[in-house]
């Protein structure tokens, strides 16, 4: 009964290490969230969402147009990326074991290593140079980019994870291959590929170097894809390396809006991830 | 059989069937040997001997038809291993009615015991050994899955009839000529029907290993004509 | 039924590979109309690619392919030109493991194959009739709209019956279709069999040799891709002619 003893408090020593590994991780994490909350939160109001940044030193003004940027940039890399990062997937996971489609897979691979100022660079040789302007559209390309690799990989991840046996069943009925990958293989795979895409789009969303020279910045309005534009993370850049107190003031403010933007694309992702296995399973 | 079941179990139950229904024609065989006795030496102790025997036959008769019962409900047997079952499960029947017909022909014995003996006896042992020797065939071509033998079986009831026939006929005159003989001829009489019953048994017997064997049943082919 | 009527499907030299495997060899047999056969022997006998070759669903698998004829009514299924898509409407297939559509509910599993195909028109008719052929409309009757996959394995297995039946194709293929049932539901996709067969023709492989006596009027004994003996049931599983049918019956391999 000895070594049971033994046993019991070998136990209970390893799972107190476990946890202590736990608070080791999450400390760095807490005092993150702790510091952008109380040091974001003096300077947020109704009107730092809606009003445009204003000079140094006049009071209040706000990141309204940022926000907005973030948005129409997001929507437009979801525009670029979302179905070619599927319809790749798709394709890797029905068609993928050719030389082909193992050239695809590699390239992804690769692709997905590849540091996003490199990305925001090859938008800039892409697009910035034709039109000899920065743009929304760079920009956008640029975060599409970045999503293309990492949302095909997961896609075919999860398309292959359709039992093979719904596939067989749908092409029993007398269904043609490309539309039971479609109709059945898409469609039952769709909660995870929901979140895969939202995952993206969030982490699409906290970018900030590959923007940096491609929809450079604005202080004012726009909603031109073919226009500089402001973001959130780009105005937290300039905000932050300003040397004055009240834009780092600003800038604490618009880092928690942008954590807010991510962490609820991410809170969605899960919600939709549980619902999708609650329908299938 | 050169191959045997997958499943040893299986093949052990086959095997104690098989067995069992050996023992049985055997105790049949040894059962009208010694009821013929009874009746042409008119010996009260083999007769008695007969009945306590046939005992045995009855309950192998239980045992093997309960051992087919639970070979068809646990095994699901098919191919030559149903034919062997059912097989068993039709000849059990007649075997055990060959067994009664020799403690009949016992009884008979003791009927005539101390009664002096009528001349057909001798073709009456004849007729005895005839009856077993096709019972012994039968069984051969039953352990050894040999239809042919079997075909022989049915072939010979011919004579076992005609030579009955003519005992009849003995004994019919016999009783005409004489009245004082009429019990004794009859219980003879009797013993004959008895023999010739047991040697239609034998037939039975035969044709079942014809079908356990090629699996086509050869009963009957004028009824079946008809059908 | 007569022995006369022209076969509804009838197999010429058929063989097939698996990449290098020769999975089926030299197979030739007919199947009467609105009967069943069945296709019996030890795994891997070939005869799963046996059925998958009649609907050419076997060409799917990489490094399937097949040669040799299959016809229908007399058309030859591998004939130059030949749609696999059009014949899979034809030759309808239950698989073995129940595999309802999950993301969709009772009545959409069943109209599945006439939806993706294009159907326009009412269904609610169509998924009646449908449900009542496999037996499990009066089980399923208040709950249409539930998902698919909230019916037990043996129930979940009648819809997928349903659902090839809703394409209203002439030939049902099954492949060992209540193997992951129980014995109750099992009987009941067995009684269905019989009832479907004044309608379909059925070709069910079967690894229950007992199943295969209780359901068919035929009986095709495969063993290492070859054709061993076919014949009507009752002949193979009382008095076959060959020795590896009778070795294979009475459990004396496999």
């Amino acid at each position: 009964m000895r070594s049971l003893l033994l046993r019991r408090i070998r136990n209970h020593l390893m799972t107190a290490l476990c946890g202590l590994g736990v608070l080791l991780a999450l400390a760095p994490l807490a005092s993150l969230l702790w510091l952008v909350v109380s040091r974001g939160l003096p300077g947020l109001s109704l009107s730092f969402f809606t009003a445009l940044p204003t000079p140094v030193g006049e009071p209040g003004g706000g990141v309204g147009n940022a926000v907005v940027g973030t948005g129409m940039l997001v929507s437009l890399a979801c525009l670029l990326g979302l179905p070619l990062g599927v319809g790749a997937g798709v394709f890797l996971a029905e068609r993928g074991d050719g030389l082909f489609g193992r050239t695809v897979r590699f390239t992804a691979e690769v692709f997905s290593g590849v540091p996003s100022i490199v990305v925001g660079i090859v938008a800039y040789g892409l697009v910035v140079v034709p039109m000899h302007h920065f743009s929304a559209l760079a920009g956008a390309l640029a975060l599409a980019l970045l999503m293309v690799p990492t949302l095909s990989r997961s896609t075919e991840e999860l398309v292959r994870l359709v039992p093979g046996s719904l596939r067989e069943a749908s092409l029993a009925l007398g269904v043609p291959q490309w539309k039971t990958s479609l109709r059945i293989v898409l469609r039952t795979a769709r909660g995870g590929i929901v979140t895969a895409a939202l995952l993206a789009v969030a982490r699409a969303a906290g970018e900030t170097a590959p923007l940096l020279f491609t929809t450079l910045n604005n202080q004012y309005w726009n909603l031109r894809p073919d226009q500089p534009t402001a973001s959130l993370t780009v105005q937290i850049f300039n905000y932050a390396i300003s040397p004055y107190e009240d834009w780092h003031q600003k800038a604490w403010s618009a880092a928690l809006v942008l954590l807010l933007v991510v962490g609820g694309l991410n809170l969605l992702a899960r919600i939709a991830m549980r619902n999708s296995l609650g329908s299938h399973r | 059989m050169v191959t045997t079941h997958t499943d040893r179990a299986y093949e052990a139950e086959l095997q104690e069937l098989r067995d069992k229904l050996l023992a049985m024609g055997g105790k049949v065989e040894a059962a009208i040997e010694l009821s013929v006795r009874a009746v042409l030496e008119r010996e009260q102790a083999i007769a008695d001997k007969v009945k306590t025997d046939d005992r045995e036959v009855n309950r192998l008769e239980v045992e093997i038809d309960s051992a087919c019962r639970r070979l068809l409900a646990l095994r699901q047997p098919a191919a030559s291993d149903l034919r062997f079952i059912t097989t068993a499960l039709k000849i059990v029947t007649d075997l055990e009615r060959m067994g009664d017909l020799a403690v009949n022909i016992a009884e008979r014995g003791i009927d005539l015991s101390g009664a002096p003996p009528l001349p057909p006896q001798h073709r009456l042992a004849r007729l005895a050994e005839l009856s077993e020797a096709q019972l012994k065939k039968a069984l051969d071509a039953f352990v050894s899955r040999d239809a042919a033998k079997a075909e022989e079986v049915m072939r010979g009831d011919d004579i076992l009839d005609a030579l009955y026939l003519e005992i009849f006929n003995d004994l019919l005159t016999l009783m005409m000529e004489d009245s004082r003989v009429i019990r004794r001829a009859t219980a003879l009489m009797f013993v004959a029907k008895h023999l010739e019953r047991f040697g239609d048994h034998a037939i039975n017997l035969a044709e079942m290993v014809v079908f356990m064997v090629r699996g086509t049943d050869v009963r009957h082919p004028r009824s079946r004509e008809q059908a | 039924m007569s022995a006369a009527a022209p076969p509804k499907i009838r197999v010429e030299g058929l063989d097939a590979w698996f990449g290098e495997t020769h999975a089926v060899r030299d197979v030739s047999l007919d199947v009467r109309p609105l009967s069943v056969l069945a296709v019996i022997g030890p795994s891997g006998c070939g005869k799963s690619t046996f059925l998958r070759c009649l609907n050419r669903m076997h060409e799917l698998v990489p490094g399937g392919r097949a040669t040799g004829k299959v016809t229908l009514d007399g058309e030859d299924l591998y004939a130059r030109g030949v749609d696999p898509v059009s014949i899979r409407r034809r030759v309808g297939m239950v698989f073995q493991r129940p595999n309802p559509f999950p993301t969709m509910t009772i009545a959409d599993n069943v109209s599945a194959g006439l939806r993706l195909n294009g159907w326009k028109g009412r269904l609610e008719e169509i998924v009646e009739r449908c449900l009542r052929q496999a037996a499990l409309w009066d089980e399923v009757k208040d709950r249409l709209h539930s998902p698919a996959t909230s019916l037990s394995g043996g129930q979940q297995q009648r819809l997928c019956i349903a659902r090839a039946l809703a394409v209203e194709p002439e030939v049902l293929l099954m492949d060992e279709p209540a193997s992951a049932l129980d014995p109750i539901a099992t009987a009941r996709v067995e009684e269905l069999m019989h009832e479907l067969k004044a309608r379909y023709t059925i070709v069910v492989v079967t690894h229950n040799m007992q199943q295969a006596a209780r359901v068919s009027d035929q009986t095709a004994f495969f063993y290492m891709g070859e054709l061993v003996e076919v014949g009507d049931t009752e002949t193979i599983f009382t008095n076959p002619r060959e020795q590896r049918t009778e070795d294979y019956v009475t459990g004396k391999f496999g």
